[in-house]
């Protein structure tokens, strides 16, 4: 998104469904249940929509399957996959498609039942050949190799990954939609079952089912709903690679790029930003995504999370609702980095709100450190 | 132009008979890895197969952590070739927890998942 598009779009409604375990539910339930939650969150109908954005993780063509569950039939329709980062995307897509006047409601959805459904992450994504005989456990162990890379080059501990968990874990404790909400240590996290060496189970986001909806319209409009508009100042996309070999550099993302983008579309830089929100999948995410969004600096993401940093009462308020890691992660993640973002600055935070949020960071990643969207939100004060 | 013509047809039939090709661009110079009918690099569509060096370096590493019962523990690695592509392998002939990033590799064919594959062990040489 370039900065013309800055302040051009607006969300006016979020909603969630299904967090933790929706038996009985299938995805589709899920995603109907969140989409319902955002538009009565924003006073509208489902009559109202005439833009869907949205994939799942069945299916070839979930958008269209999710358009006809739900009963419209809508004149623009997204549904790019780029994994977990696809709705975050979505947010560039909307608010083009918004102020092209293709269309004048548009609706974020998603859904999973994956916890209840089979325990595990179900995806319709076929292995890639070169890698798939080799059996890496997908996607730990990509992630497992990143972190293994970091530590390596720049001396990052188990420590330090434990202490991104912990810290989730201390924000996901004041916020009763979260899953997992009990005491978690450092050692918690050491002590816990390695599954991909150097991650444990602990450093593993969770296996839940939920769903997740946002509403967005034109600026111009958005004033006249219910809840405090909340604008998108800058979105950025940058994709690197597909499979995990074929990465140049495992502990850079196409983070810096997108961020910077979007830095640059709303005129702000990192230390602007007061509420951070990242898909934090495995803890090694959190350490590379702050280094690249420009946080602290290339190597020094380790110390940077170390001791309680980036908990509650730190030095960077980073994933507030306690994170994949400990809030909910029904197979993709990326729709609650938004949904959370938006709700610091609406003042309507579930768990811990912070005070006075005006800008806030919501990221994307997709695949195995493959996709990078990143969006920056604001308050009215910020236009 | 024959079923067998295409890039990753040509690996697959060059591995069965226990040779480890890889694909380099006429015009760049440089190699790739998966196989494909252009290079990544310029994008020029002339590629001729050579035989490849065998000897790497180990880039990241993991250990896959599984049961007994269902086989154990296992290496799942990147592997850098000194032709500068990378693929997925895993290390033989060592305990999957003692691999270790930059250790001197070396390729051998083997088999994964019931086809033959490239496979590395310790390059003591």
């Amino acid at each position: 998104m370039s900065s013309d598009l800055r302040g051009k779009s607006a969300i006016v409604g979020t909603g969630h469904a299904g967090f933790g375990e929706a038996h009985g539910l299938t995805a589709y339930d899920v995603m109907a249940q969140s989409a319902l939650a955002a538009l009565g969150d924003a006073g509208l109908r489902l009559s109202d929509v005439d833009g869907l954005f949205c994939t799942m993780m069945e299916d070839s063509m979930p958008a269209l399957m999710a358009a006809e569950y739900l009963g419209i039939q809508p004149r623009f329709v997204d549904g790019t996959m780029s994994g977990g980062s696809s709705f975050v995307n979505y947010l560039t897509s909307a608010t083009m498609a918004l102020d092209a006047g293709l269309c004048d409601v548009a609706l974020i959805v998603y859904g999973s039942n994956q916890r209840t459904a089979s325990g595990r992450l179900v995806t319709a994504s076929r292995p890639p050949a070169y890698e798939a005989i080799y059996n890496p456990r997908y996607p730990i162990s990509a992630y497992a190799m990143a972190a293994a890379r970091h530590m390596h080059e720049y001396g990052t501990t188990r420590e330090q990954l434990a202490d991104v968990a912990v810290a989730a874990r201390a924000w996901a404790q004041h916020n009763p939609e979260a899953f997992e909400r009990g005491p978690l240590t450092r050692e918690d996290v050491l002590g816990a079952r390695m599954v991909g060496d150097p991650l444990t189970v602990r450093d593993c986001c969770l296996v839940t089912d939920g769903g997740g909806a946002i509403v967005m319209v034109r600026a111009e409009r958005a004033k006249d709903f219910p809840k405090a508009p909340v604008y998108v100042l800058g979105s950025a996309a940058q994709s690197s690679h597909r499979q995990i070999s074929q990465m140049k550099d495992f502990t850079v993302t196409a983070a810096r790029e997108s961020g910077q983008r979007a830095y640059a579309a709303a005129g702000v830089s990192a230390k602007d930003i007061q509420a951070v929100e990242l898909y934090d999948a495995f803890t090694i995410n959190t350490i590379l995504f702050l280094e690249d969004l420009g946080f602290c600096a290339k190597g020094e993401g380790g110390a940077f999370v170390e001791g309680g940093r980036i908990a509650p009462e730190g030095a960077l308020a980073v994933n507030t609702n306690g994170g994949g890691l400990s809030c909910v992660h029904p197979g993709m993640y990326g729709i609650f980095t938004v949904i959370e973002a938006a709700r610091q600055i609406r003042g309507d935070a579930p768990g811990l709100q912070l005070n006075n949020v005006d800008l806030a960071l919501a990221h994307g990643n997709g695949g195995v450190l493959t996709s990078q969207v990143t969006a920056i939100l604001g308050s009215q004060a910020t236009l | 132009m024959t079923a067998s013509s295409g890039p990753d047809a040509t690996f697959r039939e060059a591995l069965a008979k226990n040779e480890f090709l890889l694909p380099q661009c006429d015009d760049c110079g440089k190699f790739h890895f998966f196989p494909r009918v252009m290079c990544p690099h310029c994008h020029g569509a002339a590629i001729t197969w050579k035989p490849a060096s065998g000897k790497g370096r180990v880039y990241t590493t993991t250990v896959v952590r599984q049961k007994a019962e269902r086989g154990g523990d296992y290496n799942v690695c990147v592997v850098e070739l000194a032709e500068g592509v990378r693929m997925m392998s895993r290390i033989e002939g060592i305990e999957p927890g003692d691999v270790t990033i930059d250790m001197a590799v070396r390729a051998i064919i083997g088999e994964a998942e019931g086809q033959p594959a490239i496979l590395f062990q310790p390059d003591e040489g």
